[in-house]
Order: C-alpha cells, then structure tokens, then sequence
C-alpha cells in the first residue's frame, strides 16, 4: 500500500471541504472495497476522508420511504426491524452481502459510490426506483448508476443516503460466484401497483440493468410462470471464468422466476 | 495418575497454545535487527532478461540490498534440485533443467524470481522492487499439458526437447495388449485431473539469520521436513555445512505436501541474511503463495478397461501426460511415476497393467505432491473406469467391484506393490449399510419429484503410504532414504522428552505419539513433550509427508521405547535385587515374577541416573535410547467412499446431501485424530471434485490468483461426513498402523464424480463440476435426448 | 504520522503509527499479538476476525486509525482471569482445529455469531461462516465445536432456524 494522509471528517461539509483541498483524495467508508484494493496497489489515494463520524448512518421511515444513511452497514440493513416490516427482500439482500465481518463495516453507501457490476445493491437500488441523494443534489437510480464501476458522482460529491419507496411486493435472489461469493447473477423484482421492475445485477457487461421483457410480461401477472419463454440475449453479458455469458443468460430467466416466486 | 491408552480419543495437547493465541508460526518470529525482503517477480510466463537494472532501487530509503541471478552465480549457489530420478523407456535419465534459486538468463513462469529487495520495511522493499528497471524479451508461452509436446511449442528448457522431462512406462505392455484384444468388453475415458492450488491457510514464510561470531546460520522456515530442507542446502545449494546451519519449522500452518519442497525464497533468506549481514524475513502474500507455490495434479489421461464376459478385468491400460511446470521441484518426477502408476490396480485383482507417463515442461509453476501425491490421481482413474465399465456391462457397480477385489494376501500387484492385508468387501458393505444404499432408489425418485437429480457414487480406494524401505525406494530413484528417527530421552523424574524427525503441522504428534509413551510407559501423557522440528535439538529426520508418520515416525518411537523398557528391566533388576529375567513390566510398575515385589518407572528412571545400585561397569547410567525405523514394506490403507449427491436442473448447482466414509487405516492411536484427518481430506477432495481449479491462460497468466477467483470450499459447500472404520492391522510395522493423512483426498474425488455421472447419465462429467459445467452437460445430455426423439 | 489510541484486550495503548497500518499490523507487529493471523489479501479467509466494539471484523480490512477509542478484543483476550472461553473450550474438546492457523480467527467469528444469534443449528452456522476459511478441518468438526460452545454459551440448544 502506498502512504496517505488520513482525515477524519465531523460533518459532510466537512469532508467536502478536505476534498476539495486534499491531493488525489478518496472517500473511506467501510473500507471493504477500497482498503483490499489499496493493499494490491491497485487504488492509491494520496489522501483518504473517512466518513464513519459525518452522522451518515441510520435507517429511518418517512411516510412510504425508507431512507438509508449512506454510512449505514450492511449488518444494520439486514437487521433493521423497519426494513424488514417494510422491504424484506432490501434486509434479505443485505443479509447475505459479503460475509458476516463485511457487513459489519461495508455500508450502502460505498456500495453504490463503488458500482461493482456484480454487487448487490444496485440491483435493489433500479428495481425499487430509489433516489440517491447526495451533498449536491438527488439522483435516480437509473441516471445514478453509469456502467461498471462508474456513477454520476463529482469528485466531490458524497452520497448521503438512499431512498427506497416501499414496494407492494419485492423479492430478490442471488446466485453467487463460487470463489468470491459476489453475484454471477443477482435479480432483484419489485411490484408497486401495476408496474413491475426487474433488476439484474453480476450479469451485465455495462453492470446492472432492467429487464425490460421480464417487466412487461410481470406487469401483466405477477407469477413466475409469466416469464416462461423469456429469453435474455447473451450478447451484453459477462462471460468469466466461472459463468459464459450463455449460462448466465439462462441463469437470469431461473433467479428471476425464483426472485418472483420469493416476492413478499 | 492417569494412562492413556492407545485407541483413546484424548484431546490435543497442542490446542490449548492455538487456541490461546499462543502459537508460534514462521511470521510471528522477529529477530532483532530484522530486515524485510520482497522478491520481483516475472509478469511474463516466459522471457529473456535482457536487463536487470538495481541501480535506481537501490538507492531508494531504507534499502538494505538488492540481489539478483547474478549474485546467486557469483557466490555459487548451487540450483534446487529433484531428488529422485527417473529414467526413459530407452534407459536415459530424465532431462531436468537448471533451477536457480534467483532467475538467471531468462524467467519461465508469471512470479518467477527476478530479483530480491531487502529493506528496513516491507513497504520500502516492495517501493524499491517497483523501481528495478527490468528488460524482458518476451516470449510466446507453453501453458498446454495436453499441447507441451507439440511440435513448435515453445521450449521451456534446451536440456529438455519436446518438453519432455521423460517418457517412462511400468508393466507388461505385451501381455496387456494381448488381455485388450481378448477382451469381452473395453471401457474408455478421457480424463483430466485438474491442476490445484494446496492452499495451506498458512502462507510460506522464513527468516533467515546469520551468526558472525560462529559462522553459522539459522533458518526459520515453513517446511514439513526441516532435516531434508537442511540437506538440500547444504549438500546441493552449498548455503552451509549442515554444522553450521540449522532449520527450524516452528508451528505450521498447513501443508498437504505443499512444504515439503525447497523453495527459493526461504533458501534466498538464509543465503542474504550471510551476505548483508542482518536477519532477513519474508512471508508470502496470498498471491504470491498462488503464484508460486509448488500446484498439485495436472495429468491428461487416456484410460482403457479391459473386462471378460463373467465382468472379470483383465487388463487396464493408461496414457497420462504430467505437467511439471516451469522447474522440477524437489519431488515432483516421483510424483506420476512410482507414486501414481503402481497404484493401478486398486483395490482389484488386476492380471495386466501398462502405464505410460510422459512429464513434459510448461511455463507455469512447478507442480509437485499435493495430499495424497499421485495416488488421487490413480484413484480417480481406476475408480471411473472401474464405476463406468460396471454401468456398461450392465452390473451393479457394488457388485462388479466386489466381483474383482483382492480377497487373498498377500497380493502381488503387476506393478510393484505387495498388498499385505486388507478386507476391502468389509469396508464396501459396512459403507453400503451406513449409506443405506438400499434406501437410494426412494430418495432418488422423492429427489427427482423436486426437480433435482440424485445420484450415488462409490470410491473403493487403496493408497500405499508410509514409503517405504529405504533400499526399494532407492532402487527406484530415490535421492533418500525414507526411514525415521526417534529419540526417547527419560528425565530422572520419570518424565520424557522424545524427539522425531516427523513435522506436526496440524496431525497432533504433541498427543498421539505422546499416547505412545504413555501407553507404554505407563506414565501420565502429561508428563511426555514431543520435540520436533529443529535440526539442532533432533539429530535427523525426513520429516511428515505420505501418511508416514504414524507408520514410519511413531514406528521409531516404538523401537526405541523397546530399548529404553529392556535398559530400564536392567536398572530395575539392581533396585529390586532380582535377576533380569525376572522382572516384569506393566503398567509403569516393575515386578519380579512370582513376587509381591515392585517399583514404578519414575523411580527406576532416578535410579538409572543416580546410578548408586550398578556397576558402571556392567550398567551405562542414563536412560535415553534412539532409533531409526526403515519399514519393511508400504502400508496400505484403503477404504470405500460414498457420495449422495443432488443436482439442481436448472442451475447446474450440485449439493453433496450424505457423505459415507469406511476406511482401513489398520490399528488407529487417537480416533478423534484420525477422524479429523479424513474430514479433511474429502474436503480437499469435494475441492478438487466441485470447485477448484487453476486455470492458467494461453499468455501464461494464472487466472485463478487469489480467492477471488479460486474456489475454496467453505463450511456451506460440504455436509456433515459419516465416518466409520474397519480395522486389518498393518504386519509390516510394530504397531499396525496404516497411516490416515491423505485417504480423504484420495478417495473423495472419484466418490463425487461417480455420484454426478449416475445422476446426468453420462460418463463425461469432467472436474471440478461447478454449476456451469453441470449445466452444460445438462444441456448437452437434453440436447441428445431430444435428437434421439 | 497519526496518533491512535484504542482499547486492546481491556488495556488502553497508544501510538504513532503510519496511516496505513492495518488494525492487524497494529496488533502483531506494535503490541506483537500475534496470534491474530493472515491468511489472504482479498479479505475472504478471515484468519484475522477480532472484534472491534463487540463485533467480529478482518482486522486485514481496517485500518488501525479507524479503531480510534474503539475497544478491540483479540484471541489473546478472549480467556478470562485464566479461564478459557466456553468457546475456545468447545474448539478443543469438539476437536475443530488441526494446525490451528484459522483458528483464532474461527473462534472470534464464532463467539461474534453465537453473540449475534444465539443458540444456531448446523445449517445456519454454515452459512454464517461464510468469511473464514480453513484448510485442515473440513469444518466438520469446527460446526460440532460452534455447536457445543453455543450451548455453552447460552445454555440453550438451538432452535430450528430457516436457513436460507
Ligand atoms: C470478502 C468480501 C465479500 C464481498 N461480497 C460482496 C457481495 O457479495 N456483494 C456486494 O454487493 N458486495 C460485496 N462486497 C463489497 C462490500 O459490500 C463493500 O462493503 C462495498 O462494496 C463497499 O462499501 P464500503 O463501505 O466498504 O466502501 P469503501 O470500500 O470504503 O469505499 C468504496 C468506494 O466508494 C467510495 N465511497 C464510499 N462511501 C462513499 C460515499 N458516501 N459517497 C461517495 N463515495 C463513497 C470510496 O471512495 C471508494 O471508492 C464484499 C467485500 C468483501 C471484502
Ligand atoms: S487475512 Fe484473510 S480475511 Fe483478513
Ligand atoms: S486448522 Fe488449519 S486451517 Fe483450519
């Protein structure tokens, strides 16, 4: 790992003014992604701001939103009684992040800044049609997320939180990669009224992406069987190692009709 | 005080320092003016080093030195070396070439070492070796088993032509051929046993220090076998004079075989802590232990089944090309020769066996014994054949297997082995009965109602461990001799101290050969240290690998015990006043027959000390006695396996549901031990079956680096095992001890793709089957399904 | 360089250190508790997990200076007053170590689960071991161990948890 300057910010203000005036700064959140990533010397930040006592945690209902600090862990998501009563599929999505000692730092926040194409949140994020709302201004998802490993952030804009509106029904399953246990397919469904948004996240050679077939055929009966027939073409899809993009084509019409079946 | 008996399940001496914290392995040693190295590796599986330019680096803040190939050939460092041999079809020794412990000339596989910085800080060393200014002459690389020797792949090594390293064969090709063309039915597969990374949790590590005073050098290092490391270096590298060079393993992490080898790190450390003049440490990283630590399996086999119409074999016949990687590590030519072919044949009365084996050069990391060291490689191939010549012939695989066992011993196999006891239908019904096989077909059809297909796989392995005397082993191109010592040294307490050359890494010495003494001596365990792992306190030693140290190790314990008891009759003779074939021992108490006489051991012990009863004349005072145990033959542990598995249809993903062990390890010290010994070795073994793979790709550059990308099986990835035993006590050692260490990893493998191929229906099921492979095989199978409609 | 001031094992320590310095590096190499271990640098084995404000984390994956006035507890001080943890105990009688590398940090992970969960079945004990890996066990042995010390612990034999 190279050397840095450490800085502790008090408030987001704060830390939009070290920002400003550090050298090659970062945001430091959890840490889950970024420090690995420093310690291959793949990152090398002259300067990181950590965020852990800007006020940025905490989980709270407003009205028919539930609006998550961006400092806010995983665990915390997980075990969160409002976001089980309210989105058991978002507390079941972040229950299964990772491990149980990166959930206990990894926060939704660092999560969406970082945008990995096989993380789970993103997924949550588009089918849910949340808002990410930053110091500067509020972003959808859609406009938020901008291909892999890449958002519509400023250098020095930090994300504050996230906005969930509360679904008539959600479900979300993941299919892990068997080494690194992030998603090779992640498909997140979410049913407000009529309209219905699937989410597919690990699979998209550009990230996460709505499916807009599987949208339409759920709009019209919300049940797996809907989605017989579905095709996802592989041609924007990952191919590794561990999943062509054939298999995850395929993968993503059987965690979709699972994600359905899950709904709650 | 209390005994403890042989075939107690007494828990471990050693846990309570690991549990504490309290252990102390390679890195948590710190010498005092200690310096870090950090070693520049290749990026290129294969190029010239035009240029290696220190001068920058090596005035960069706190750089100690900087060294390179250059250095190691001016002080004359000897290459690393395999230490056995093996000779061509034509009679020509294998073609090996040199192995430099820096790179010289040129670098042949991606972390190759290039050069090494040593530095006040690990950050400053890793700084400097980023600012070595190296020119590589990139060339195109062989990364192909299969394609190594094709005419136009790229040469890894002039002394080797073709990369071949050699072509060797063991068996009666003829009299096989003949058994093929008579036979009722042949059964062919392809098969590939896919490359592993061994993964100890334990990274390599070493300091190396250097005593100015005395000239001599001290090497804490991560090995399995400290006395065969300090052998090498001197005798071969010339580092030291074994006097003047001691190698400590303290506690290690793991090994699997993994540290066995000399490396060139460890040998780096010891060599620059002489030359700059400070203590040097390196630990690998998890990328560099992936990079560069020595790869198990990697063979390519074409192999055939012979049968007769009554479902008799009658002949087996194998092709397999083994990848050595870039260098021949220190085992690795043994490896898919004497510890691969000669296990053809099973646990099965095979008339006719031939095995070719070609060893051929590639530019990717030397691969050497991984747990079990070619006989999971000889498991997997006769177990496959053996399941999917039964289905062909339309036989129940229980039932071909027990139509072809060996059922009188001794067995003289058609290559080398002498099988001496075994009851291999024994373990095969009591596994059978375990795994309620009877009950499969409900399970199956109740499976199947979910959409999941379920199948059962048998694996009726035999492994030949403890290797074995040392005058055969020697015959067959061994560099050593495979014994083991053992020294028992009596406090006058009655207290004891024994010291083995055999390494603990996580077998539990610290309790089962203590069990030994006790049950022996008949004092508390508590009251027995094992020492081990430090050339200066053990005289020699070759260390724990191949199963060997219950069969060989604990073998030389025995011996020497019986000299200390026939010393200790001597002592207690004159403290009794009795004559010397009078005296009994039992219990820890001296007796004189048809008396009411007696004194305990402790007491004899002091008095063999004090020496106030005997004449020095007639009686040496002291009671310490040592011994070195060469065994008369292999041992041959061997068991059945049984793996009940589900496939999900629509996603590939397979569940093991019940796994059944039945395993012979002969006369067993501590079964808690032995138990935890098989569980994880079919962890190792699922590993291997379901999720690992190193995949190199066509530049050379290994893919599968780190855990991102290489699957290590996980507490979720394997089921709760169902373990029991049978018992054949092993003739060829004192305590009839088979050994336990690598049965798990042998046997697993095949048990798990048996048990896939019975659920898909199709033979071609290759390893590791992770869910995308299953899924293909799934479409492919459904495909022909439809095309046959 | 910054100054950190944390609490190890029930001890106040302070120090200068480089920014950094992981909390693992802090642990080993300034206050030589070395019996928190490294095993990887992608975060996945878990030989490090101590536990910062009562829970588990990779100390590979923190930095020491984000532990300031946290209270860190390690394997080393997990014993009480020469008493062993009914957790540690548990490993030992059940047999789940062989070379003992995970182990600190198996123990660690196992009391955070047991302290998060309660009394857990097999299924779900799997599953929460997600993070650390061993290489010797099978974790055959180790499940039998988290089990017993779970007991222990709470004195209640697990519920039948929904593992998902
Ligand atoms: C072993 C392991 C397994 C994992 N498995 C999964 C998994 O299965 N699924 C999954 O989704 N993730 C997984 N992760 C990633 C984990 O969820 C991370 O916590 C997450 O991606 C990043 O969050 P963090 O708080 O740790 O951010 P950090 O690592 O601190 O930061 C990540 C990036 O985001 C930036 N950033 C952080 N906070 C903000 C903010 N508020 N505003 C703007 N920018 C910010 C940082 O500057 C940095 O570039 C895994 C990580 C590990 C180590
Ligand atoms: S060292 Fe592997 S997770 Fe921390
Ligand atoms: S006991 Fe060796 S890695 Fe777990």
């Amino acid at each position: 790992m190279y050397p840095f300057k450490y800085h502790k910010a008090a408030t987001v203000r704060g830390a939009v003014a070290i920002l400003k005036k550090a050298e090659e700064p970062k945001l430091l959140a959890g840490g889950q992604t970024l420090i690995p990533t420093m310690k291959q010397r793949l990152a090398s930040p002259k300067a990181l701001v950590d965020l852990a006592g800007a006020g940025l945690s905490g989980i709270e209902q407003k009205g028919r939103t539930i609006v998550i600090g961006a400092m806010t862990t995983h665990a915390e998501v997980a075990n969160s009684a409002v976001v089980q009563a309210a989105i058991p599929a978002l507390a079941k999505l972040a229950g299964h992040i990772g491990d149980p000692q990166v959930r206990h730092r990894g926060t939704i926040g660092g999560s969406v800044a970082n945008n990995d194409p096989a993380a789970d949140y993103p997924a949550a994020l588009m089918a849910l049609g949340a808002t990410v709302h930053t110091n500067k201004r509020k972003l959808a998802a859609e406009e938020f997320f901008a291909g892999l490993f890449s958002t519509a952030l400023d250098e020095d804009e930090i994300v504050t939180k996230v906005a969930f509106p509360v679904p008539g029904k959600a479900g979300y399953v993941k299919f892990p990669n068997p080494a690194s246990r992030y998603a090779i397919v992640g498909v997140f469904v979410a049913k407000k009224g009529r309209s219905v948004r699937v989410a597919v996240t690990g699979a998209g050679s550009d990230g996460v992406f709505r499916h807009e077939a599987m949208e339409e055929a759920l709009g019209k009966r919300f049940n797996p069987k809907s989605l017989d027939g579905i095709a996802t073409p592989a041609g924007n899809l990952n191919g590794d190692i561990h999943a062509s993009a054939e298999y995850r084509a395929h993968l993503i019409g059987v965690i979709a009709k699972r994600a359905v079946a899950a709904a709650a | 005080m209390t005994v403890t008996a042989i075939g107690s399940a007494v828990r471990r001496k050693e846990d309570h320092r690991f549990i504490t914290g309290k252990g102390q392995y390679t890195d948590d040693i710190n010498r005092p003016g200690q310096t870090h190295a950090y070693f520049l590796r290749s990026p290129h599986a294969h190029a010239t080093l035009k240029k290696v330019d220190i001068a920058r680096a090596k005035t960069m803040p706190g750089v100690v030195a900087i060294y390179t190939g250059d250095d190691v050939a001016a002080d004359k460092v000897g290459g690393l070396i395999c230490g056995w041999m093996i000779h061509s079809k034509d009679g020509t020794p294998m073609r090996a070439g040199p192995h430099p412990i820096l790179a010289q000339g040129k670098v042949r596989y991606v972390g190759d070492h290039v050069a090494v910085v040593v530095a006040e800080t690990l950050a400053q060393a890793k700084d400097a070796a980023e600012a070595i200014d190296v020119d590589y002459g990139v060339l195109p690389a062989n990364v192909d088993t299969a394609g190594a020797q094709a005419k136009g792949a790229p040469e890894v090594h002039s002394e080797a032509p073709n990369n071949t390293v050699y072509d060797w064969h063991i068996g009666d090709k003829a009299a096989t051929e003949a058994a093929f063309k008579a036979a009722k039915h042949v059964t062919k597969l392809d098969i590939v046993n896919n490359r592993l990374v061994p993964n100890a949790m334990e990274p390599r590590a070493a300091v190396g220090e250097y005593d100015a005073g005395n000239d001599a050098l001290t090497l804490y290092t991560t090995s399995q076998n400290p006395h065969v490391a300090r052998l090498i270096m001197s005798a071969f590298l010339g580092i030291a004079p074994e006097h003047k060079l001691r190698v400590i393993a303290p506690d290690v992490g793991g090994g699997f075989g993994s540290k066995i080898f000399v490396y060139a790190e460890e040998t780096v450390c010891v060599w620059a802590a002489r030359k700059c003049g400070r203590p040097v440490k390196w630990t690998a990283d998890r990328t560099e232990e992936f990079l560069c630590v020595a790869h198990g399996r990697d063979h390519v086999t074409r192999a055939e089944l012979a049968t007769d119409a009554e479902g008799k074999i009658t002949g087996l016949r194998v092709k397999t090309i083994a990848n050595m990687g870039a260098y021949l590590s220190t085992f690795a030519s043994s490896v898919p020769t004497y510890l691969y072919a000669t296990l053809l044949s099973g646990q099965y009365a095979i008339p006719n066996i031939y095995a070719e084996v070609d060893a051929v050069y590639t530019n990717t990391s030397p691969v050497d014994a991984y747990r079990g060291a070619g006989r999971p490689e000889a498991t997997f191939v006769v177990e496959r054949l053996v399941e999917a010549a039964a289905r062909e012939i339309g036989m129940d695989p229980a039932a071909f297997r027990k139509r072809n066992f060996v059922s009188k011993f001794p067995h003289q196999t058609p290559v080398i082995m002498n099988y001496d006891a075994g009851d291999y239908k024994a373990s095969l019904v009591k596994a059978m009965d375990m795994a309620d096989v009877k009950g499969f077909g409900k399970r199956k059809r109740e499976a199947a109602k979910q959409g999941k297909l379920r199948g059962l796989g048998y694996s009726t392995y035999i492994e030949a461990c403890g290797i074995a005397p040392s005058q055969a082993v020697g015959s067959l191109g061994a560099g050593v001799g495979l014994w083991e010592s053992a020294e028992v040294r009596v406090n006058p307490v009655g207290t004891v101290e024994v010291l083995t050359g055999s390494h603990s890494h996580g077998q539990g010495h610290e309790t089962t050969f203590a069990q030994l003494v006790s049950s022996r001596l008949g004092i508390s365990i508590d009251n027995v240290s094992i020492v081990h792992g430090d050339t200066d306190k053990v005289q020699f030693g070759m260390g724990t690998y191949g199963s060997r140290s219950g069969a060989v190790g604990m073998s030389a314990i025995s011996k020497a015990l019986d000299k200390i008891e026939a010393k200790a009759k001597k002592v207690a003779a004159h403290v009794l006043e009795a004559a010397e074939a009078d005296i009994d021992f039992k219990d820890g108490q001296f007796t004189v027959k048809g008396t009411d006489k007696s004194v305990d051991f402790g007491t004899v012990a002091l008095n063999a000390y004090i020496a106030h009863k005997f004449n020095p004349q007639e009686l040496e005072p002291g009671l310490k006695e040592g011994s070195f145990y060469d065994p008369t033959n292999f041992t041959f542990p061997a068991g059945c396996h049984i793996c009940e598995i589900e496939v999900d249809q629509e996603t590939g993903v397979a569940s093991i549901v019940k796994w059944t062990a039945v395993d012979d390890f002969g006369n067993v010290i501590n079964p808690m031990i032995v138990e935890g010994q098989v569980h994880g070795g079919i962890a190792q073994g699922v590993g291997q079956a379901l999720l690992e793979s190193a995949i190199y790709n066509k530049d050379g550059q290994l893919v599968t680096a780190s855990f991102m990308d290489y699957a290590m099986p996980r507490a979720h990835d394997l089921p709760s095992f169902d373990v029991g035993m049978t018992v054949t006590p092993c003739p060829s050692n004192p305590l009839g001890i088979k050994g336990c260490g690598e049965a798990g990893a042998i046997a697993s493998p095949p048990a798990v793709i048996n048990a896939l191929t019975d659920a898909l229906g199709t033979e071609n099921v290759p390893m590791p089957a992770t869910p995308q492979v299953l899924w293909q095989v799934i479409q492919r199978q459904s495909k022909m399904a439809k095309a046959a409609e | 360089m910054p100054t950190v001031t944390l609490t190890v094992n029930g001890r106040q320590v302070s120090a200068d250190v480089d920014a950094r310095t992981l909390l693992v590096q802090f642990l080993r190499e300034n206050l030589r508790l070395t019996g928190t271990h490294v095993g990887c640098d992608t975060s996945q084995c878990g030989a490090c997990v101590v536990h910062v404000d009562g829970k588990a984390v990779k100390s590979c994956t923190t930095f020491a200076v984000q532990c300031e006035g946290a209270d860190v507890v390690t394997i080393e001080g997990l014993a009480k007053d020469g008493k062993l943890h009914p957790m540690q105990e548990a490993f030992r009688e059940h047999h789940g170590l062989q070379c003992g590398f995970c182990t600190p940090g198996m123990i660690m992970s196992a009391v955070d689960i047991v302290n998060r969960k309660g009394a857990v079945d097999e299924a779900t004990i799997r599953e929460e071991l997600e993070g650390n890996i061993c290489r010797c066990t099978g974790y055959h042995n180790i499940v039998r161990a988290v089990e017993a010390g779970a007991l222990a612990m709470t004195g209640k034999a697990p519920a039948r948890q929904a593992a998902e």
